[in-house]
Protein backbone atom coordinates (compact mmCIF):
# COMPACT_ATOMS: atom_id res chain seq x y z
CA UNK A 1 0.00 0.00 0.00
CA UNK A 2 2.52 2.41 1.29
CA UNK A 3 5.23 1.50 -1.59
CA UNK A 4 1.97 1.54 -3.80
CA UNK A 5 1.54 5.13 -3.13
CA UNK A 6 5.08 5.97 -3.43
CA UNK A 7 5.13 4.60 -7.03
CA UNK A 8 2.29 6.96 -8.09
CA UNK A 9 4.23 9.72 -6.36
CA UNK A 10 7.49 8.95 -8.13
CA UNK A 11 5.36 8.76 -11.32
CA UNK A 12 3.51 11.86 -10.96
CA UNK A 13 6.76 13.82 -10.05
CA UNK A 14 8.56 12.20 -13.04
CA UNK A 15 4.93 13.48 -14.70
CA UNK A 16 5.31 17.14 -13.84
CA UNK A 17 9.36 17.00 -14.09
CA UNK A 18 8.77 15.83 -18.18
CA UNK A 19 6.04 18.58 -18.57
CA UNK A 20 8.09 21.37 -17.51
CA UNK A 21 11.03 20.20 -19.69
CA UNK A 22 8.59 20.36 -22.39
CA UNK A 23 7.67 23.35 -21.77
CA UNK A 24 11.21 24.58 -21.55
CA UNK A 25 11.89 23.19 -24.91
CA UNK A 26 9.22 24.28 -26.39
CA UNK A 27 10.63 28.28 -25.57
CA UNK A 28 13.90 27.38 -27.14
CA UNK A 29 12.39 26.04 -30.15
CA UNK A 30 10.69 29.20 -29.97
CA UNK A 31 13.32 31.61 -29.03
CA UNK A 32 15.58 29.60 -32.18
CA UNK A 33 13.08 30.12 -34.65
CA UNK A 34 12.74 33.53 -33.74
CA UNK A 35 16.20 34.06 -34.21
CA UNK A 36 16.34 32.08 -37.93
CA UNK A 37 15.09 34.13 -41.18
CA UNK A 38 12.86 34.12 -42.30
CA UNK A 39 10.61 35.98 -40.24
CA UNK A 40 6.65 36.14 -41.30
CA UNK A 41 6.46 40.50 -40.83
CA UNK A 42 3.01 40.13 -42.60
CA UNK A 43 2.05 37.90 -39.63
CA UNK A 44 3.53 40.10 -36.66
CA UNK A 45 2.03 43.13 -37.73
CA UNK A 46 -1.36 41.52 -37.78
CA UNK A 47 -0.42 40.44 -34.37
CA UNK A 48 0.90 43.47 -33.09
CA UNK A 49 -2.99 44.53 -33.89
CA UNK A 50 -4.53 41.64 -32.01
CA UNK A 51 -2.36 41.79 -29.11
CA UNK A 52 -1.46 45.36 -28.48
CA UNK A 53 -4.14 47.67 -30.55
CA UNK A 54 -7.24 45.36 -29.72
CA UNK A 55 -6.09 45.57 -26.24
CA UNK A 56 -6.07 49.35 -26.12
CA UNK A 57 -9.24 49.81 -24.35
CA UNK A 58 -9.07 47.85 -21.92
CA UNK A 59 -5.33 49.04 -20.90
CA UNK A 60 -7.17 52.50 -20.80
CA UNK A 61 -9.88 51.76 -18.69
CA UNK A 62 -7.94 49.87 -16.18
CA UNK A 63 -5.04 51.80 -16.54
CA UNK A 64 -6.96 55.26 -15.61
CA UNK A 65 -9.11 53.57 -12.90
CA UNK A 66 -5.83 52.17 -11.26
CA UNK A 67 -4.20 55.45 -11.44
CA UNK A 68 -7.50 56.93 -9.91
CA UNK A 69 -7.68 54.12 -7.26
CA UNK A 70 -3.88 55.08 -6.22
CA UNK A 71 -4.09 58.81 -6.15
CA UNK A 72 -7.43 58.75 -3.81
CA UNK A 73 -6.13 55.93 -1.66
CA UNK A 74 -2.48 57.18 -1.36
CA UNK A 75 -3.33 60.44 -0.91
CA UNK A 76 -5.57 59.93 2.29
CA UNK A 77 -2.87 57.82 3.48
CA UNK A 78 -0.38 60.62 2.57
CA UNK A 79 -2.38 63.51 4.54
CA UNK A 80 -1.79 61.45 7.94
CA UNK A 81 1.40 61.51 7.94
CA UNK A 82 1.72 65.06 6.24
CA UNK A 83 3.14 64.16 3.10
CA UNK A 84 0.62 64.73 0.42
CA UNK A 85 3.00 66.26 -1.97
CA UNK A 86 4.56 63.34 -2.71
CA UNK A 87 1.27 61.56 -4.07
CA UNK A 88 2.71 62.40 -7.84
CA UNK A 89 5.85 60.14 -7.06
CA UNK A 90 3.82 57.67 -5.43
CA UNK A 91 1.66 57.21 -8.17
CA UNK A 92 4.13 57.45 -10.51
CA UNK A 93 6.50 55.01 -9.08
CA UNK A 94 4.16 52.42 -8.31
CA UNK A 95 2.75 52.47 -11.54
CA UNK A 96 5.90 52.51 -13.83
CA UNK A 97 7.78 50.06 -11.68
CA UNK A 98 4.75 47.48 -10.40
CA UNK A 99 1.16 47.82 -11.36
CA UNK A 100 1.82 49.06 -14.82
CA UNK A 101 3.66 46.19 -16.48
CA UNK A 102 1.72 43.48 -13.96
CA UNK A 103 -1.59 44.94 -14.61
CA UNK A 104 -1.56 45.06 -18.36
CA UNK A 105 0.38 42.14 -18.30
CA UNK A 106 -2.82 40.54 -16.67
CA UNK A 107 -5.00 42.04 -18.59
CA UNK A 108 -3.47 40.77 -22.02
CA UNK A 109 -3.00 37.48 -21.14
CA UNK A 110 -7.39 37.75 -20.10
CA UNK A 111 -7.95 39.13 -23.74
CA UNK A 112 -5.50 38.02 -26.14
CA UNK A 113 -3.60 34.98 -24.32
CA UNK A 114 -6.62 33.27 -23.77
CA UNK A 115 -7.52 34.14 -27.58
CA UNK A 116 -4.37 32.59 -28.85
CA UNK A 117 -4.17 29.25 -26.81
CA UNK A 118 -8.00 29.03 -28.01
CA UNK A 119 -7.29 29.48 -31.89
CA UNK A 120 -3.49 27.54 -31.71
CA UNK A 121 -5.74 24.98 -29.91
CA UNK A 122 -8.71 24.72 -32.41
CA UNK A 123 -5.69 24.23 -35.21
CA UNK A 124 -4.33 21.77 -33.26
CA UNK A 125 -7.89 19.41 -32.90
CA UNK A 126 -8.93 19.86 -36.40
CA UNK A 127 -5.18 19.02 -37.93
CA UNK A 128 -4.35 22.25 -39.10
CA UNK A 129 -1.20 22.31 -37.24
CA UNK A 130 -0.69 18.80 -38.51
CA UNK A 131 -1.23 19.89 -42.16
CA UNK A 132 1.40 22.46 -41.61
CA UNK A 133 4.08 20.06 -40.55
CA UNK A 134 3.49 17.77 -43.46
CA UNK A 135 4.06 20.30 -45.97
CA UNK A 136 7.67 20.20 -44.60
CA UNK A 137 6.93 23.30 -42.58
CA UNK A 138 7.70 24.54 -38.74
CA UNK A 139 4.43 25.17 -37.60
CA UNK A 140 6.69 26.96 -35.02
CA UNK A 141 7.20 30.27 -37.62
CA UNK A 142 3.30 30.28 -38.60
CA UNK A 143 1.81 30.07 -35.14
CA UNK A 144 4.47 30.46 -32.30
CA UNK A 145 7.08 33.32 -33.31
CA UNK A 146 4.69 36.08 -34.88
CA UNK A 147 3.05 35.82 -31.38
CA UNK A 148 5.78 36.26 -29.65
CA UNK A 149 7.60 39.21 -31.23
CA UNK A 150 4.39 40.92 -31.37
CA UNK A 151 3.93 39.91 -27.74
CA UNK A 152 7.53 41.03 -27.10
CA UNK A 153 7.10 44.55 -29.24
CA UNK A 154 3.49 45.28 -27.52
CA UNK A 155 4.28 44.15 -23.54
CA UNK A 156 6.56 47.22 -23.59
CA UNK A 157 4.32 49.93 -25.31
CA UNK A 158 0.80 48.56 -23.29
CA UNK A 159 2.74 49.00 -19.86
CA UNK A 160 3.09 52.38 -20.89
CA UNK A 161 0.41 53.59 -21.84
CA UNK A 162 -1.17 52.61 -18.86
CA UNK A 163 1.61 54.21 -16.66
CA UNK A 164 0.86 57.31 -18.64
CA UNK A 165 -2.89 57.13 -18.23
CA UNK A 166 -2.88 55.98 -14.77
CA UNK A 167 -0.46 59.02 -13.54
CA UNK A 168 -3.01 61.09 -15.75
CA UNK A 169 -5.86 59.09 -13.80
CA UNK A 170 -3.27 60.51 -10.66
CA UNK A 171 -3.77 63.86 -11.36
CA UNK A 172 -7.14 64.01 -12.13
CA UNK A 173 -8.23 62.62 -8.82
CA UNK A 174 -5.46 64.34 -7.00
CA UNK A 175 -5.49 67.93 -8.64
CA UNK A 176 -8.68 68.17 -9.92
CA UNK A 177 -10.80 66.77 -6.89
CA UNK A 178 -8.78 66.63 -3.81
CA UNK A 179 -7.00 70.30 -4.58
CA UNK A 180 -2.97 69.29 -4.82
CA UNK A 181 -1.54 71.36 -7.31
CA UNK A 182 -0.21 70.42 -10.33
CA UNK A 183 2.98 71.95 -9.87
CA UNK A 184 3.41 69.38 -6.81
CA UNK A 185 2.53 66.89 -8.50
CA UNK A 186 4.44 66.65 -11.91
CA UNK A 187 7.29 68.71 -10.08
CA UNK A 188 7.56 65.70 -7.18
CA UNK A 189 7.19 63.02 -10.09
CA UNK A 190 10.26 64.24 -12.40
CA UNK A 191 12.19 64.67 -8.78
CA UNK A 192 11.86 61.36 -7.62
CA UNK A 193 11.75 59.09 -10.59
CA UNK A 194 14.87 57.92 -12.34
CA UNK A 195 15.69 56.52 -15.83
CA UNK A 196 16.08 53.58 -14.14
CA UNK A 197 12.77 53.08 -12.85
CA UNK A 198 11.09 53.25 -16.14
CA UNK A 199 13.85 50.84 -18.33
CA UNK A 200 13.08 48.42 -15.06
CA UNK A 201 9.52 48.83 -15.70
CA UNK A 202 10.00 48.10 -19.39
CA UNK A 203 12.27 45.23 -18.79
CA UNK A 204 9.66 43.30 -17.03
CA UNK A 205 6.54 44.40 -19.32
CA UNK A 206 8.76 42.30 -21.79
CA UNK A 207 9.60 39.37 -19.91
CA UNK A 208 6.19 38.84 -19.07
CA UNK A 209 5.13 39.46 -22.83
CA UNK A 210 7.62 36.31 -23.37
CA UNK A 211 5.61 34.97 -20.72
CA UNK A 212 2.41 35.24 -21.94
CA UNK A 213 3.34 34.16 -25.71
CA UNK A 214 5.03 31.43 -24.41
CA UNK A 215 2.70 29.52 -21.91
CA UNK A 216 -0.33 30.49 -24.11
CA UNK A 217 1.21 29.32 -27.09
CA UNK A 218 2.82 26.36 -25.57
CA UNK A 219 -0.70 25.32 -23.84
CA UNK A 220 -2.60 25.86 -27.33
CA UNK A 221 -0.13 23.52 -29.30
CA UNK A 222 -0.47 21.07 -26.58
CA UNK A 223 -3.89 20.65 -26.57
CA UNK A 224 -6.12 17.30 -26.72
CA UNK A 225 -9.38 15.96 -26.55
CA UNK A 226 -11.92 17.86 -28.70
CA UNK A 227 -13.82 21.48 -27.39
CA UNK A 228 -13.33 20.70 -24.00
CA UNK A 229 -9.62 20.16 -24.54
CA UNK A 230 -9.58 23.96 -26.03
CA UNK A 231 -11.83 25.34 -22.97
CA UNK A 232 -8.90 23.04 -19.87
CA UNK A 233 -6.14 24.54 -22.18
CA UNK A 234 -7.64 28.05 -22.33
CA UNK A 235 -7.84 28.30 -18.74
CA UNK A 236 -4.81 26.53 -17.46
CA UNK A 237 -2.85 29.10 -20.08
CA UNK A 238 -4.62 32.22 -18.62
CA UNK A 239 -4.01 30.26 -15.05
CA UNK A 240 -0.29 29.17 -15.38
CA UNK A 241 0.60 32.27 -17.58
CA UNK A 242 -0.87 35.20 -14.51
CA UNK A 243 0.86 32.99 -12.00
CA UNK A 244 4.50 33.16 -13.43
CA UNK A 245 4.14 36.63 -14.33
CA UNK A 246 3.28 37.26 -10.27
CA UNK A 247 6.15 35.11 -9.94
CA UNK A 248 8.44 36.04 -11.90
CA UNK A 249 8.13 39.61 -11.03
CA UNK A 250 9.17 39.19 -7.68
CA UNK A 251 12.38 37.75 -9.18
CA UNK A 252 12.74 40.29 -11.47
CA UNK A 253 12.00 43.24 -8.75
CA UNK A 254 14.63 41.54 -6.52
CA UNK A 255 17.09 41.42 -9.70
CA UNK A 256 16.49 44.79 -11.55
CA UNK A 257 15.78 47.21 -8.53
CA UNK B 1 9.44 2.63 -52.34
CA UNK B 2 8.18 2.45 -48.30
CA UNK B 3 8.80 -0.34 -46.18
CA UNK B 4 7.93 -0.87 -43.04
CA UNK B 5 9.81 -3.61 -40.99
CA UNK B 6 8.19 -4.88 -37.52
CA UNK B 7 6.48 -2.11 -35.85
CA UNK B 8 5.82 -1.46 -32.67
CA UNK B 9 3.80 1.19 -30.55
CA UNK B 10 1.82 1.55 -27.56
CA UNK B 11 -0.34 4.54 -26.26
CA UNK B 12 -0.28 4.30 -21.94
CA UNK B 13 0.90 0.77 -22.03
CA UNK B 14 -2.11 -0.18 -24.75
CA UNK B 15 -0.56 -1.97 -28.15
CA UNK B 16 -1.32 -0.54 -31.13
CA UNK B 17 0.62 -1.87 -33.13
CA UNK B 18 2.66 -5.33 -32.74
CA UNK B 19 5.39 -6.08 -35.29
CA UNK B 20 3.53 -4.62 -38.25
CA UNK B 21 5.66 -5.26 -41.58
CA UNK B 22 4.41 -4.34 -45.24
CA UNK B 23 5.31 -2.69 -48.02
CA UNK B 24 4.36 -0.01 -50.43
CA UNK B 25 5.38 -0.02 -54.24
CA UNK B 26 6.65 3.37 -56.06
CA UNK B 27 3.36 4.37 -57.58
CA UNK B 28 0.36 2.04 -56.50
CA UNK B 29 -2.39 3.28 -54.64
CA UNK B 30 -2.67 1.49 -51.34
CA UNK B 31 -5.88 0.90 -48.97
CA UNK B 32 -5.41 0.34 -45.48
CA UNK B 33 -8.29 -1.63 -44.02
CA UNK B 34 -9.49 -3.09 -40.90
CA UNK B 35 -11.81 -2.34 -37.52
CA UNK B 36 -11.53 1.02 -36.03
CA UNK B 37 -8.75 0.77 -33.28
CA UNK B 38 -6.98 -1.59 -35.68
CA UNK B 39 -3.96 0.90 -35.60
CA UNK B 40 -4.11 2.10 -39.51
CA UNK B 41 -3.95 5.65 -39.04
CA UNK B 42 -1.32 5.16 -36.33
CA UNK B 43 0.22 3.40 -39.15
CA UNK B 44 -0.15 6.29 -42.02
CA UNK B 45 0.77 8.60 -39.19
CA UNK B 46 4.24 6.56 -38.54
CA UNK B 47 4.48 6.63 -42.32
CA UNK B 48 4.67 10.25 -42.68
CA UNK B 49 6.93 11.00 -39.99
CA UNK B 50 4.20 12.10 -37.27
CA UNK B 51 4.72 9.55 -34.65
CA UNK B 52 7.97 7.58 -33.89
CA UNK B 53 7.68 3.65 -33.34
CA UNK B 54 8.64 2.06 -29.73
CA UNK B 55 10.33 -0.69 -32.05
CA UNK B 56 10.72 -1.45 -35.64
CA UNK B 57 11.44 0.79 -39.11
CA UNK B 58 10.18 2.70 -41.73
CA UNK B 59 12.41 2.67 -44.91
CA UNK B 60 11.64 5.48 -47.31
CA UNK B 61 14.33 5.76 -50.03
CA UNK B 62 17.08 4.21 -47.54
CA UNK B 63 15.84 6.83 -45.06
CA UNK B 64 14.59 5.70 -41.89
CA UNK B 65 11.80 7.95 -41.32
CA UNK B 66 11.79 6.54 -37.00
CA UNK B 67 15.24 8.24 -37.35
CA UNK B 68 15.31 11.21 -38.77
CA UNK B 69 14.43 14.37 -37.74
CA UNK B 70 14.63 18.35 -37.93
CA UNK B 71 15.29 19.55 -41.47
CA UNK B 72 16.06 16.27 -42.93
CA UNK B 73 12.50 15.11 -41.92
CA UNK B 74 11.29 18.73 -42.95
CA UNK B 75 12.75 18.25 -46.21
CA UNK B 76 11.55 14.55 -46.69
CA UNK B 77 7.88 15.85 -45.97
CA UNK B 78 8.09 18.49 -48.70
CA UNK B 79 7.22 15.28 -50.58
CA UNK B 80 4.25 14.43 -49.15
CA UNK B 81 0.60 15.61 -49.69
CA UNK B 82 -2.10 14.50 -47.11
CA UNK B 83 -6.30 14.60 -46.85
CA UNK B 84 -7.24 14.56 -43.54
CA UNK B 85 -10.55 12.97 -41.92
CA UNK B 86 -12.15 16.55 -41.47
CA UNK B 87 -9.64 18.45 -44.34
CA UNK B 88 -7.30 20.21 -42.14
CA UNK B 89 -7.95 23.61 -44.16
CA UNK B 90 -6.81 26.55 -42.61
CA UNK B 91 -10.12 28.37 -41.53
CA UNK B 92 -8.92 31.93 -41.71
CA UNK B 93 -7.54 31.54 -45.35
CA UNK B 94 -10.26 31.48 -48.20
CA UNK B 95 -10.75 28.21 -50.27
CA UNK B 96 -7.94 29.82 -52.76
CA UNK B 97 -5.44 30.88 -50.52
CA UNK B 98 -5.67 27.75 -48.72
CA UNK B 99 -5.07 25.84 -52.00
CA UNK B 100 -2.07 28.78 -52.77
CA UNK B 101 -0.52 28.42 -49.02
CA UNK B 102 1.80 24.94 -49.88
CA UNK B 103 3.01 27.20 -53.32
CA UNK B 104 4.06 30.30 -51.63
CA UNK B 105 5.89 28.85 -48.85
CA UNK B 106 7.04 25.74 -50.07
CA UNK B 107 8.06 26.69 -53.59
CA UNK B 108 8.12 30.88 -53.19
CA UNK B 109 6.67 31.31 -56.99
CA UNK B 110 5.72 34.33 -58.56
CA UNK B 111 1.97 35.44 -57.80
CA UNK B 112 0.87 35.28 -61.19
CA UNK B 113 2.13 31.53 -61.42
CA UNK B 114 0.74 30.98 -58.05
CA UNK B 115 -2.58 32.14 -59.80
CA UNK B 116 -2.70 30.18 -62.89
CA UNK B 117 -1.69 26.93 -60.69
CA UNK B 118 -4.48 27.26 -57.98
CA UNK B 119 -7.15 28.24 -61.30
CA UNK B 120 -6.16 25.44 -62.97
CA UNK B 121 -6.24 23.09 -59.40
CA UNK B 122 -9.41 24.78 -59.20
CA UNK B 123 -11.59 23.67 -62.32
CA UNK B 124 -9.50 20.00 -61.46
CA UNK B 125 -11.63 19.54 -58.28
CA UNK B 126 -14.67 21.44 -59.56
CA UNK B 127 -14.14 24.73 -57.10
CA UNK B 128 -14.23 27.25 -59.39
CA UNK B 129 -16.83 29.29 -58.31
CA UNK B 130 -15.86 28.66 -54.34
CA UNK B 131 -12.32 30.57 -54.90
CA UNK B 132 -13.20 33.25 -52.22
CA UNK B 133 -15.44 31.44 -49.94
CA UNK B 134 -14.24 30.41 -46.88
CA UNK B 135 -13.82 26.94 -44.98
CA UNK B 136 -16.86 27.34 -43.07
CA UNK B 137 -19.38 28.59 -46.10
CA UNK B 138 -19.02 25.24 -47.80
CA UNK B 139 -19.90 21.82 -47.88
CA UNK B 140 -18.08 18.76 -46.77
CA UNK B 141 -17.48 17.49 -50.13
CA UNK B 142 -16.43 20.51 -51.40
CA UNK B 143 -14.23 21.20 -48.24
CA UNK B 144 -12.43 16.75 -49.26
CA UNK B 145 -11.99 18.75 -52.62
CA UNK B 146 -10.19 21.79 -51.64
CA UNK B 147 -8.17 20.14 -49.15
CA UNK B 148 -7.38 17.50 -52.08
CA UNK B 149 -6.61 20.55 -54.57
CA UNK B 150 -4.52 21.64 -51.83
CA UNK B 151 -2.44 18.41 -50.83
CA UNK B 152 -1.79 17.49 -54.57
CA UNK B 153 -0.61 21.55 -55.70
CA UNK B 154 2.93 20.87 -55.29
CA UNK B 155 2.88 17.59 -57.23
CA UNK B 156 3.96 15.20 -54.48
CA UNK B 157 5.02 11.96 -55.00
CA UNK B 158 3.60 10.46 -51.95
CA UNK B 159 0.20 10.59 -51.07
CA UNK B 160 -1.71 10.37 -48.06
CA UNK B 161 -5.75 9.76 -47.37
CA UNK B 162 -6.99 9.58 -43.65
CA UNK B 163 -10.75 8.59 -44.05
CA UNK B 164 -10.99 11.65 -46.13
CA UNK B 165 -14.91 10.65 -47.10
CA UNK B 166 -15.89 10.09 -43.06
CA UNK B 167 -18.96 12.19 -42.80
CA UNK B 168 -20.22 12.64 -46.32
CA UNK B 169 -23.17 10.98 -48.06
CA UNK B 170 -22.38 8.00 -49.99
CA UNK B 171 -23.22 10.01 -53.49
CA UNK B 172 -20.76 12.56 -52.53
CA UNK B 173 -18.27 9.90 -51.06
CA UNK B 174 -18.24 7.80 -54.49
CA UNK B 175 -17.19 11.05 -56.42
CA UNK B 176 -14.68 12.11 -54.21
CA UNK B 177 -12.84 8.58 -54.32
CA UNK B 178 -13.37 8.27 -57.88
CA UNK B 179 -12.12 11.49 -58.07
CA UNK B 180 -9.20 10.77 -56.02
CA UNK B 181 -8.74 7.88 -58.86
CA UNK B 182 -8.64 10.22 -61.81
CA UNK B 183 -5.91 12.55 -59.52
CA UNK B 184 -3.57 9.29 -58.69
CA UNK B 185 -4.31 8.11 -62.96
CA UNK B 186 -3.08 11.85 -64.08
CA UNK B 187 -0.34 12.57 -61.11
CA UNK B 188 1.41 8.90 -60.88
CA UNK B 189 1.95 9.53 -56.71
CA UNK B 190 2.03 6.66 -54.37
CA UNK B 191 -1.13 6.64 -52.92
CA UNK B 192 -1.84 5.32 -49.53
CA UNK B 193 -5.96 5.78 -48.20
CA UNK B 194 -7.33 4.43 -44.59
CA UNK B 195 -10.67 3.86 -45.73
CA UNK B 196 -13.92 2.37 -44.12
CA UNK B 197 -15.40 2.31 -47.44
CA UNK B 198 -15.94 -0.90 -48.67
CA UNK B 199 -16.38 -2.22 -51.31
CA UNK B 200 -16.27 1.10 -53.12
CA UNK B 201 -12.47 2.07 -51.83
CA UNK B 202 -11.81 -1.57 -53.89
CA UNK B 203 -12.54 0.32 -56.82
CA UNK B 204 -9.72 3.00 -56.86
CA UNK B 205 -6.84 1.34 -55.44
CA UNK B 206 -3.94 -1.66 -56.78
CA UNK B 207 -3.56 -3.42 -53.52
CA UNK B 208 -5.76 -3.42 -50.13
CA UNK B 209 -4.07 -4.30 -46.99
CA UNK B 210 -5.99 -5.08 -43.54
CA UNK B 211 -4.79 -4.71 -40.41
CA UNK B 212 -5.89 -6.87 -37.19
CA UNK B 213 -5.11 -6.24 -33.78
CA UNK B 214 -2.22 -4.48 -34.63
CA UNK B 215 -0.76 -6.56 -37.31
CA UNK B 216 -1.23 -6.82 -41.05
CA UNK B 217 -3.49 -10.16 -41.49
CA UNK B 218 -3.45 -10.03 -45.74
CA UNK B 219 -1.99 -7.51 -48.45
CA UNK B 220 -3.40 -8.54 -51.89
CA UNK B 221 -5.49 -6.98 -55.07
CA UNK B 222 -8.76 -6.44 -54.20
CA UNK B 223 -10.18 -9.02 -55.97
CA UNK B 224 -8.50 -11.51 -53.78
CA UNK B 225 -10.23 -9.57 -51.03
CA UNK B 226 -13.56 -9.59 -52.53
CA UNK B 227 -13.51 -13.38 -53.47
CA UNK B 228 -11.65 -14.69 -49.87
CA UNK B 229 -12.89 -17.46 -47.82
CA UNK B 230 -11.15 -15.92 -44.70
CA UNK B 231 -13.69 -15.84 -41.59
CA UNK B 232 -12.17 -12.85 -40.57
CA UNK B 233 -11.72 -10.52 -43.82
CA UNK B 234 -15.51 -12.51 -44.89
CA UNK B 235 -17.05 -11.16 -41.75
CA UNK B 236 -14.92 -7.72 -42.20
CA UNK B 237 -16.17 -7.08 -45.92
CA UNK B 238 -19.97 -8.15 -45.57
CA UNK B 239 -19.98 -6.37 -42.08
CA UNK B 240 -21.75 -9.47 -40.46
CA UNK B 241 -22.19 -9.16 -36.98
CA UNK B 242 -21.71 -12.80 -36.68
CA UNK B 243 -18.27 -13.92 -37.18
CA UNK B 244 -14.62 -14.28 -35.36
CA UNK B 245 -14.64 -10.21 -34.72
CA UNK B 246 -16.59 -9.26 -31.53
CA UNK B 247 -18.72 -5.69 -31.89
CA UNK B 248 -17.96 -3.77 -29.54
Amino acid sequence: MAFNLIARLGDYTLSRVNYVGRMGQFLIQALLAMLTPPIKIWRVIKRIHFIGWQSMTVILLTGGFTGMVLALQGFHSLRRVGSEAFLGPLVALTLIRELGPVIAALMVTGRAGSAITAEIGVMRISDQIDAIELMGLNPMRYLVVPNLIAAIISMPLLAGIFDLVGIYGGYLVGVKILGLSPGTYFGEITTYLDLDDILGGLYKALSFGVIMAWICCFKGYNTHFGAEGVSRSTTEAVVLTSVLILVWDYFMTAAVF
Amino acid sequence: MIQIEDLHKSFDSHPVLRGLSCEVKKGEFLALIGMSGSGKSVLLKHIAGMIRPDKGRIILDGHDLAKIRGRELEALRKRFGVVFQQGALFDSLTVYDNIAFPLREKLKLRESEIRERVHRQLEAVSLKNAEDKYPAEISGGMAKRTALARALITEPEIMFFDEPTTGLDPIIANSILKLFKSCHERFGFTGIIVSHDIPEVFDIVDRVAMLHEGVLIKAAPPNEFRNSEDALIRQFITGSTEGPIQAN
